[in-house]
């Protein structure tokens, strides 16, 4: 049994019950099928996340997010910039203890190229209730291709730890038709 | 004499996936150089090749 | 109790044994007494860290609410230090020591550097939940960088690690002791071949562990002064997932030890349970990717082929182990008699024997609600949703509380008659232990699961962001979630508080076991089956195992239709590229 060394020397030769082998050849081709789900999204599905990275420092990155915010706001909402870049646009979004800056008013339907950094430690953008988890790290900016299908009023939540005010860290994002 | 030599033959007779199974350093030689090559190297390279921003 | 210890001259080295009554086997003195310090020192943090985690979750139950943020933090890091790693650890080091010194029939590799490594552990334990108890140490268990704990909080980790590895190479010494001294003919048994798997995992997560806490905590200390936070997490998660996946070898060893004990079950196959571990220790720690997946800075084409396991061989692994344990025990049922119909081998099972109990549910639960979420967790482009919501908790618990700590339990009333020689105290009460917290278990991990799927973040004080400038709200039913998930919480430390108690008692109290009743103090078991089933060894493999086919059948069918929600899901996410 299990706790006693096997009673047969040479135990890899013994047969396998069949079984257990058509098991083992299902779920070794589920496997296979699986992996192969993946890489057949990354051609063909429209939800994957964009591996377009550089390092940056966060001085540099504040300097391009405040540029950005400058050149497209165009209202102010609980004493935050909205920012509402023409459709296609290079947008930026920063975090940093405890808040997501500035707020962004998108187009449905429209991409954008969303860069994500953190200028200070990291923090995870979680759009809700869409549902879309992106950790953010200082010293790199993230480039996320990102097309809103749905309009509406959306939340960013910070859902990774950073400190004591985590849990009051909360950006927007508006998207209108 | 004659015990040693069935050993032998049977040690012969051991298919390698059971000697394999069997040699328990190399299992451990196994079962830390592929996660450190795979996961661990493979992804410190790429960490290390990111490109300075513009 | 009757049995009187000697001395044997083994390899030079004399070392003091008792003859266990049940088994005819060697008991090294010394490998018994580190065996029970290890196992007592776990469930000593395993009933601290229950109670962090008791308050974690009657703080995230909105109504209830009730520690303060900054206490919450503190208790959520020393929650997931001291069950995560103290907890899980010490009681691997226990099943490492049961494995190689007691079922080897050998003595154990240098038992003084055992207690050194006890030693290592108990103080680095201390010093990190000190470190953690003081409050400046509130960086979550995972520390990352650039959050800063003092020095104290690495450098007791870092030597809970080392004593840990000292433990591994003790394993691996009496491994070479007992081919040398040839305490055992052929092949080591399938149970220690599991927690060689582990051992071998440990030791990968072990120095992985060294190689980022070391810099971290001389960065903590000022010599260092910058750590790469995507290269932190890297590495730290090299330790942090694979140190589950210790877990996962040691539970599955379990799985096959507790029915081999009391149901005398065989391995369906040698060949395939052994290669279904070779699996483990060649991919499983791959599985460190699940927490790179929506990382900046590393390829689609590392985060798929790592979290993949390597094409999912190490899943492999589990669903062969899935089918082998059922059946072995349905063979073994079926040779007991039990052949009626499809499931009378498993309506006959034992199941008011806690450590059956026990065993069978970490199994289903384990593979239903941990294997499954996890596989799909794990998927490059569902992790989007996902991650750093209450699903990665949820799933997190369902593997490692409802399928580790309750196989754990399961073994230790094992463990009490045949290591500490004790009748379990209140069999009535004991019975009845596993399915309490089994519930609850489940109900933490579904709940959780429940509420990550509706978008609610994973350490989080405040879900109605009551303080934020701007504001959101979950919907209700992420509320009725966090609800109910405090609920089962209050059952499973019930759970968790009754196995502790009853432990404790049995150990201090419980009456002696010898030849004359140590079989009974086994719990209860279909018939009679140890003699026979240590005498008699084979493939189990002539009977038709229908109950089996079954089982495994309909845990396929979940498996592929949430897997497939699951896509469905993701397809309607906003596109992102």
């Amino acid at each position: 049994m299990a706790l006693t060394s096997p009673e047969s020397k040479i135990w890899w030769n013994l047969p396998i019950g069949r079984a257990e082998l058509v098991w083992i050849v299902i779920a070794f081709f589920w496997g296979v099928f699986m992996f192969g789900m993946m890489v057949w999204w990354h051609l063909e599905g429209n939800q994957n996340l964009s591996n377009e990275v550089y390092r940056i420092s966060p001085a540099k990155f504040e300097e391009r997010t405040e540029a950005f915010t400058e050149k497209y706001t165009v209202r102010e909402e609980a004493g935050m910039p909205v920012a509402k870049p023409e459709p296609g646009a290079e947008v930026y979004m920063l975090s940093r203890l405890w808040e997501w800056w500035p707020i962004l008013e998108l187009k449905k339907g429209q991409t954008y190229r969303l860069h994500l950094s953190s200028l200070d430690w990291q923090h995870g953008f979680s759009l809700q209730p869409v549902n879309i988890n992106i950790q953010v790290h200082p010293g790199l900016e993230h480039v996320v291709t990102l097309t809103p299908t749905q309009s509406g009023e959306f939340s960013v939540v910070c859902n990774e730890f950073c400190g004591e005010g985590h849990h009051t860290m909360v950006g927007r994002i508006h998207v209108v038709d | 004499m004659a015990k040693t030599k069935s050993d032998a033959e049977e040690s012969v007779r051991i298919p390698p996936m059971q000697r394999l199974l069997d040699n328990h350093f190399l299992l451990l030689f196994l079962g830390v150089a592929v996660p450190t090559v795979l996961y661990t190297l493979w992804g410190v390279m790429e960490l290390s090749q990111i490109p300075i921003a513009e | 109790m009757s049995v009187t210890a000697e001395t044997g001259i083994i390899g030079g080295i004399a070392a003091k044994f008792r003859t266990c009554p049940a088994t005819g086997l060697k008991v090294d003195l010394a490998a018994e007494r580190l065996i029970k310090a290890n196992a007592v020192a776990a469930i000593v943090f395993l009933a601290i860290g229950g109670v962090f985690g008791l308050l974690v979750a009657l703080t995230r139950w909105q109504a209830v609410h009730l520690l303060p943020s900054d206490l919450f933090y503190l208790v959520l890091t020393a929650h997931g230090l001291d069950v995560l790693l103290v907890w899980i650890i010490f009681f691997e080091i226990a099943v490492l020591y049961f494995a190689s010194a007691i079922l080897l029939n050998c003595r154990l590799a240098t038992p003084r550097i055992a207690w050194v490594a006890f030693g290592l552990m108990m103080v680095g334990a201390l010093l990190a939940n000190i470190t953690v108890l003081q409050g400046e140490a509130s960086v979550m268990f995972t520390s990352y960088v650039p959050l800063k704990a003092p020095p104290n909080f690495y450098l007791g980790i870092i030597l809970f690690a080392v004593g840990a590895l000292l433990g591994c190479f003790i394993f691996l010494g009496t491994l070479v002791i007992a081919k040398e001294e040839k305490t055992y003919e052929g092949s080591i048994p399938l149970v220690t071949f599991g927690a060689l798997t582990a051992c071998i995992i440990a030791v990968f997560t072990i120095a992985s562990g060294a190689i980022i806490l070391i810099p971290t905590w001389l960065w903590s200390l000022g010599y260092i002064s910058h750590i790469d936070t995507v290269m932190y997490k890297l590495v730290w998660w090299a330790m942090g997932h694979s140190s589950q996946q210790i877990n996962m070898a040691a539970q599955v060893a379990i799985w096959y030890a507790i029915p081999a004990i009391l149901l005398g079950a065989k391995p369906l196959s040698e060949k395939v349970s052994r290669s279904a571990f070779l699996m483990y220790i060649l991919f499983l720690q791959l599985a460190s990717a699940h927490h790179m997946l929506v990382e900046p800075g590393i390829s689609s084409e590392w985060k798929v082929f790592n979290t993949s396991y390597a094409i999912y061989l190490a899943v492999l692994g589990s669903m062969i182990h899935g089918m082998s344990i059922p059946g072995a025990i349905e063979a073994a049922q079926r040779g007991n008699g039990f052949t009626n119909g499809v499931f009378e081998w498993l309506r006959r099972a034992p199941w008011n024997n806690p450590a059956f109990a026990g065993m069978f549910l970490s199994l289903v639960l384990f593979g239903f609600l941990g294997g499954i979420s996890g596989v799909v967790l794990g998927t490059e482009q569902i992790n989007i949703m996902l991650h750093n919501t209450l699903y990665v908790p949820g799933h997190f618990h369902a593997t490692v509380v409802a399928g580790t700590t309750l196989a754990f339990m399961a073994i230790t009333y094992l463990l009490v008659p045949l290591i500490f020689q004790r009748e379990i105290i209140w069999p009535k009460l004991a019975k009845w232990q596993p399915y309490l917290f089994g519930l609850g278990a489940a109900g933490i991990s579904l709940f959780m699961m429940g509420a990550g799927t509706l978008g609610v973040s994973r350490r989080h004080w405040d879900i109605t962001f009551s303080d934020a400038t701007l504001s959101f709200d979950y919907p209700p039913a992420a509320f009725l979630m966090l609800g109910l998930n405090g609920m089962s919480a209050i059952l499973a430390a019930i759970g968790g508080g009754l196995f502790v108690v009853i432990i404790v008692a049995s150990v201090l109290f419980g009456k002696k076991v010898d030849a004359s009743n140590i079989v009974a103090a086994l719990g209860p078991t279909p018939q009679k089956q140890m003699s026979d089933a240590v005498k008699s060894y084979g493939n189990a493999g002539t009977f038709h195992l229908p109950g089996t086919y079954i089982l495994v059948a309909i845990f396929f069918t979940a498996f592929v239709l949430y897997y497939f929600v699951n896509w469905k899901y993701l397809s309607e996410l906003w596109q992102l590229g």
